[in-house]
């Protein structure tokens, strides 16, 4: 078993795969070739983004592309959905929207 | 594409029915258009993971890892000899007038059909708990989809809770995975899962592969609890607390919480596409019509758990009769499915008995606290549902008008149901069905703006 330390996700299997590098919030992270974003990310931090009608952090929910919980912002300003988006090299994720944006 | 001549028959889901239904119309002649959301076929319940990965397929779909093989072989190689196009990590967001618009990464295009077998699936079906807004609450199928296609758990301590046949098989799987399951909580009491018995005896197999995983479970499994709430920090679910059966206040401090009560049908599509819908009290929700066979009218097929809630292989049985009417329909001929119309009704009998064992918690979600987040999408409580039901009536498309539950980005997919209740309850209504059906809107899933312009 293996999470970086502050990762929500827990991986049990599959391990043996090529590293990917992305920056998260402008730090450098490691996922594996085949993680979708949201793997990518929950292994490296607790929570996707802010709710944007509650006061809580969210995480995801459904996995299957119908909740839409968990579409987060790049630093290029698009926005995807983490858990049907695989994740790339060189990725600008972000878990929180920039203050310099409008 | 399609030679001129040949009528163009678009599938919508690669999950079992829709890789059946394509398997049949292959066999016909025909080449079927099958328009998928997932990078390859397979469906939720038999999905892949990514290239790279190397779980033996024994290990990830367990006793029914034959089965998985057999459709993924067989869409495979339909694919790979050009019988059927395949259009990958595609999601048909409208349709009308005989188009459909489809949207992927590449952007988005519309495709003509004459015929459409619509076998888009289901989703987990939820009821509100108290806190179940918090980050690391998830739906089962999400837990079990994470473990399948990405080799992971959502969580270090894992409590399980809801109903239904994938709340044992899930914290099986994890358990053997490696992962560490707290408690599995189930809402049905043991008094009604004896009473289906009769019904569940038509698969006997099925039926005790289920009674020895929850045996297997031993002491981490609770029948007949009450969900109380879901306790958070900012990083994520602390503990969920409920009421055991004999009435004791418990608490299980966990990381992460999987909710789920069976299965709710996903009908956005058949609703735009002007199926009739009636609400079956058995599965708690509102389902399409169709004749025996899918048949829905005007050149439309259904099959699978967005017709009827009948698992894989109920669906890979109504995924070939929905084709043979297709067939039918076009005066070709078709196979002999007098085997499969049999199948089919000893499995929706199967399929009601596990209605009824692990029921929709109705009276729980009646009574849920104010305070609740009912909507997750935009915050909205169970109060303020209330709220509006109270002076603006007891139909819920003027509740979703007038205060928002169903007008979130999930279009009510996760709280219509609970919704349903809460509104039946303000307004005196004994069931859910006599407020009335959300209607379906398009686009069904977010589509950017430049998707739905770019093509004109």
């Amino acid at each position: 078993m293996s999470g970086a330390a502050g990762g929500r996700l827990v991986r049990l299997a599959e391990t043996g795969r090529a590293p990917v590098r992305f920056l998260l919030d402008g730090v450098e992270r490691v996922a594996l070739a085949g993680d979708t974003v949201l793997t990518a990310i929950l292994t490296n931090a607790p929570t996707l983004r802010q709710a944007e009608f509650g006061p809580e952090r969210r995480a995801g929910f459904c996995l299957m592309g119908a909740c839409q919980d968990c579409w987060i912002w790049q630093e290029q300003g698009a926005r995807i959905r983490a858990c049907s988006t695989p994740v790339a090299e060189g990725m600008r994720l972000l878990t929180r929207t920039r203050e310099d944006w409008p | 594409m399609t030679e001129p001549n040949q009528p163009r028959v678009v599938i919508v889901g690669a999950g079992p029915a829709g890789i059946r239904a394509a398997e049949t119309l292959a066999a016909a002649g025909l080449r079927p258009t099958v328009i998928d959301e997932g990078a390859r076929a397979g469906g939720q319940i038999y999905r892949r993971p990514p290239d790279g990965f190397t779980r033996p397929p024994e290990a990830l779909y367990g006793s029914q890892a034959g089965k998985a093989v057999a459709l993924h072989a067989a869409f495979d190689g339909l694919a790979a000899a050009g019988r059927i196009v395949h259009l990958p990590r595609h999601s048909v967001v409208a349709l009308a007038g005989g188009v459909l618009h489809a949207v992927s990464d590449g952007g988005s295009r519309r495709i003509g059909y004459d015929r459409l077998i619509l076998a888009t699936g289901a989703t987990d079906r939820l009821a509100p708990v108290p806190g179940w807004q918090a980050p690391g609450v998830y739906s089962l199928g999400a837990m079990q989809i994470a473990l399948k296609a990405q080799g992971v758990a959502m969580g270090r301590r894992i409590v399980l809770a809801g109903s239904g046949p994938l709340l044992t098989l899930l914290a099986t799987q994890l358990l053997k995975a490696g992962a560490e399951v707290a408690a599995v909580l189930d809402t049905a009491g043991l008094r009604g899962q004896i009473a289906a018995v009769p019904d569940l005896a038509v698969r006997p197999s099925f039926a005790l592969q289920g009674l020895a995983m929850r045996a297997r479970l031993g002491r981490l499994y609770h029948a007949g609890v009450v969900l109380e709430g879901i306790e958070a920090t900012d990083s994520g679910v602390a503990a969920v607390r409920w009421t055991d059966a004999g009435g004791r206040s418990r608490r299980t401090v966990c990381d992460a919480a999987g909710l789920g009560w069976h299965l709710k049908a996903e009908t956005q599509l058949a609703d735009l596409a002007g199926c009739r819908f009636a609400y079956d009290a058995t599965w708690a929700q509102w389902l399409p019509g169709t004749d025996r066979m899918g048949r829905a009218g005007d050149g439309v097929y259904l099959a699978g758990d967005g017709l009827r809630l009948l698992g894989a292989d109920g669906a890979e049985v109504a995924g070939r009769l929905a084709a043979a009417a297709c067939l039918s329909d076009l005066g070709l001929p078709v196979p002999d499915i007098a085997a499969d119309l049999k199948r089919l009704a000893r499995l929706e009998r199967f399929a009601r008995g596990i209605a009824r064992a692990f029921p929709w918690p109705a009276d729980r979600v009646r009574a849920i606290p104010d305070d609740t987040v009912l909507c997750r999408c935009e915050g909205i409580t169970a109060g303020s549902v209330r709220e509006t039901a109270a002076y603006g009536g007891a139909e819920a498309n003027r509740v979703k008008s007038l205060g928002r539950a169903g007008m979130g980005r999930c279009q009510g997919r996760y709280c219509q149901l609970a919704a349903a209740d809460l509104i039946a309850s303000s307004g005196g209504l004994a069931h859910a069905g006599e407020v009335g059906r959300l209607r379906a809107q398009a686009p069904v899933r977010p589509a950017p703006v430049r998707a739905l312009l770019e093509e004109e």
